[in-house]
């Protein structure tokens, strides 16, 4: 496939189900049509990305409301949706994506790298990142 | 009607988004050159995606065929 230069970077900031899906969504889009990913893992994404709680329920953004919530606790039992970590592993599995975990992040939470789930890279300082980051940023 | 010989069906409907893209992806990756590929899709997004992917990757899609809830799309592995 023709790769373009148009690396994706995504700062994942929020830690909940809805935002993180929609944050692999693009993910796996963007390496499906040959853009390299860079991800950012800030706060409490950071904290979703635990090996021992990625599976878990973390629940969904405030402006869900609590009909957004039970709906989307619906879709995610009915919906047939893949869990987002599943959608991230398939983007690192046909592109070029890169998850990094914020050393600043880390050292608020208490995190080490051991703690984290393996489909986390590595460990990066904010400037490592932005020197990657060559093209468009999105926040979520 | 395709007079195409089909090498691989995916039946994906049922299937959000990304969900049938990823299984063409997936199939394209593991067949051979010449490969014909079907997936049938009730994804919406797929009737953008599929041909966007197709185009970026330099497959060739051979038909789209609208059927009752679902689209067949007919693709051949170029590469």
């Amino acid at each position: 496939m023709e790769e373009t230069n148009d690396t994706l970077s995504l700062v994942l900031f929020s830690g909940t189900d809805d935002k993180l899906a929609a944050a692999a969504v693009l993910t796996v889009g963007a390496a499906a049509m040959g853009r390299s990913v860079n991800l950012f893992l800030q706060y409490w994404a950071l904290d979703a990305f635990r090996a021992d709680r990625i599976l878990k329920d973390h629940g969904v953004s405030a402006e869900a409301g609590p009909e957004g919530a039970s709906f989307m606790r619906l879709m995610s039992e009915t919906g047939g949706q893949q869990h987002w970590s599943t959608l991230l592993s398939q983007a690192k599995d046909i592109g070029e994506v890169g998850i990094h975990a914020c050393a600043l992040s880390m050292d608020m939470f208490g995190i080490t790298k051991e703690e984290l789930d393996p489909i986390v890279d590595d460990v990066e300082g904010v400037a490592a990142f932005m020197g990657e980051a060559t093209g468009p940023i999105v926040f979520i | 009607m395709t007079v195409e010989q089909i090498t691989r069906s995916i039946d994906a409907r049922g299937m959000p988004c990304p969900g049938p893209l990823m299984s063409l992806i997936g199939a394209i990756r593991e067949g051979q050159v010449g490969d014909v590929i079907e997936v049938l899709s009730s994804d919406e997004g797929s009737k953008t995606d599929i041909p966007a992917w197709i185009a970026k990757a330099k497959h060739e899609l051979v038909e789209v065929v609208s059927e009752a809830g679902f689209a067949r799309f007919i693709v051949r592995k170029a590469r």
